[in-house]
């Protein structure tokens, strides 16, 4: 049976967004290919999360369940997802493209002798010289080009998905799957690398990719007496903040709330840009948002070439307009 | 005890300019012509923090490479920095090579530079940008790594306790040496070369070795992943432009989002 392997990430003891995320587009390109889908978790105490995995699409669960790996540790990781894999022989594995995810993928390619693709942004199966191909697409060059990577030869074919950029989808409480409990072979050799501890910096607030409504600002705030207009305008829609690489340069935004290449990716059902030119390695974070409005003073700027709608003006004339007919609703 | 570091760096087309890249229609190759190149930024970081970590134990810093004959200007400026030695990997049969090719060519050149307590790499280039290397080295040497660092410290002469950043704050990691460590731009502020340093650089060796360097590991490894297709991002929509006064602008706007459902 040909299989898709996604490996599910426990932040914070809930599965990260981006493992679902990648694990439903897991389970439509194993449909499309008369396969099925499995996941890998691991954690302590984490069976709970198997059945939620099932419910997003997998149709088994590999479980390990062990207290030493409560926290993400690289060497026992890379092992146990390793040995998984080479005995499912998938012909394709997945995993989110997370601080951790990004680690463990690259040990375990290297541990397979197989071929890895970073950030991914769109996934598909082609049929090239009568082998099913993996195609996966990676923006290049500051997101002005994209380039389609295979893997013609190796297996199994494994990519990393960049957050925010694959739809979620909704769980099927009543799906059933297989839950299979694994006893992790490791060893102390492999706790080289050692995780002494998870140190929290930051308040947990509502994640920029799960907002519906993004307003995010530019440079072209600096010229217009600063950040404020954005934060009204945010406020008024009931929107999330976000901003441009520059706009974090001047300290207005923390870099958790930059968009792009660089930073975030969002598809929100609202997108308003305030202010920026529409650099490519900017846009590239919001290209999938359902409707964008951009405003910006330069009617040339190329902002408005992806845009839904452009205003052409001072922002500084057509903001108060918006929030007053946002507030005052006739 | 002295310690032997090995930081692997590489030359990249200068981001400032990716906006003059283009794409032949013709063949479909990627055109950088007067792109200049640079130290991937992220590498610098790395140097500085070798560096730094000599200066307690005492030991070498060797800076090693893989690119085209010109890439050995990197190695230069690293040497102008403050590096001991740099070694280019430079070979026809390495172009195009992917992050596991790539890898596992540097993990048999830091093998021919001899015994290594630390390696330390840029998190990633602002070129490929994937982020695969260390771990991937890492493998090649069966050594343990750590992505992601903003703060590294010896705890002793076999153990680096590293801040890993990941979402929402950091993982405090305790890493036994040898290790391969790639580094985040927090980690510290570089120096820039001085001219002492380029005069102080200049009779220092820059070894230069060929895939004849991989045969003693099995020879050269295929990428295992290619390039099928580039092409330019097409993701442009259709716009409305709205004009007229502002009250009105702003009206149409709204009334137009919510025809959209996007409010």
């Amino acid at each position: 049976m040909r299989q898709i392997v996604v490996w599910a990430e426990i932040q914070d003891k809930r599965i990260t967004d981006v493992s679902l995320e990648t694990l439903r587009r897991a389970a439509q390109l194993a449909e499309g290919m008369s396969g099925s889908t499995g996941a890998i978790l691991i954690g302590d105490r984490c069976r709970g999360s198997a059945q939620e995995l099932i419910s997003h699409g997998a149709d088994r669960v590999w479980l390990v369940e062990d207290d030493r790996l409560a926290l993400y540790q690289s060497g026992p990781y890379a092992r146990i997802v390793t040995d998984i894999i080479a005995e499912a022989g998938p012909e394709i594995v997945l995993m989110g493209g997370t601080s951790v995810g990004t680690d463990l993928a690259p040990r375990v390619a290297a541990k397979l002798k197989t071929g890895l693709t970073a950030h991914c942004i769109d996934l598909s199966i082609e049929q090239i010289d009568g082998r099913d191909q993996l195609i996966q697409v990676v923006p290049g060059w500051g997101g002005q080009m994209m380039v389609k990577i295979v893997c013609p030869d190796h297996r199994p074919q494994m990519a990393t998905i960049r957050p925010g950029v694959m739809e979620k989808g909704t769980a099927e409480p009543a799906r059933t799957g297989e839950i299979i409990p694994v006893t992790p072979a490791i060893n102390e050799d492999d706790f080289r690398a050692k995780t002494l501890e998870m140190v929290q910096e930051e308040e947990h607030e509502t994640p920029l990719e799960d907002a519906d409504i993004v307003v995010s600002g530019g440079f072209g705030l600096y010229g217009s007496g600063g950040f404020e207009p954005v934060e009204r305008l945010v406020a008024a829609l009931h929107g999330e903040v976000a901003g441009t690489r520059p706009a974090f340069d001047q300290g207005w935004i923390p870099e958790s709330r930059m968009i792009g290449q660089s930073g975030k990716t969002v598809r929100p059902r609202l997108f308003v840009s305030v202010g920026a030119s529409g650099a490519m390695h900017y846009t590239t974070g919001f290209l999938k948002a359902k409707v964008i409005a951009a405003i910006d003073r330069n009617p040339n700027a190329p902002i408005f070439d992806i845009a839904d709608f452009g205003i052409a003006d001072d922002l500084n004339r057509i903001i108060p307009c918006l929030i007053e007919q946002l507030e005052n609703p006739k | 005890m002295p310690l032997n570091i090995v930081v692997c760096i590489k030359q990249v087309p200068d981001p400032e300019h990716f906006d003059r890249i283009t794409l032949d229609p013709a063949t479909g190759a990627i055109r950088r012509d007067g792109v200049p190149s640079i130290t991937n930024p992220l590498d610098r970081h790395a140097v500085e923090e070798a560096l730094r970590i000599r200066e307690q134990p005492g030991g070498t810093v060797s800076v090693i490479t893989m690119g085209p004959p010109p890439a050995r200007k990197s190695l230069e400026d690293a040497l102008a920095m403050g590096a001991d030695r740099g070694a280019i990997l430079c070979d026809p049969t390495f172009a195009g090579a992917d992050s596991l090719a790539t890898a596992h060519v540097l993990a048999t050149g830091i093998r021919a530079l001899g015994p290594f307590d630390l390696i330390l790499c840029g998190n990633e280039s602002v070129d490929g940008a994937t982020g695969q290397v260390t771990p991937q080295l890492a493998e090649f040497l069966d050594i343990p790594h750590v992505t992601r660092a903003r703060k590294i410290t010896l705890a002793d002469e076999k153990t680096a306790l590293v801040e890993r950043a990941v979402e929402g704050g950091y993982l405090r990691v305790e890493v036994k040496l040898p290790a391969a460590i790639s580094v985040l731009k927090e980690i510290n502020r570089y120096r820039l070369p001085t001219a002492m340093g380029i005069m102080a650089a200049a009779d220092r060796e820059i070894i230069e070795w060929g895939c004849s360097v991989c045969e003693p590991f099995g020879g050269t490894m295929e990428s295992p992943t290619k390039v099928a297709e580039v092409f330019e991002s097409s993701l442009k929509r259709k716009v409305t432009m709205l004009t007229g006064a502002p009250e009105e602008v702003a009206r149409e706007l709204l009334r137009r989002l919510r025809e959209m459902e996007a409010l």
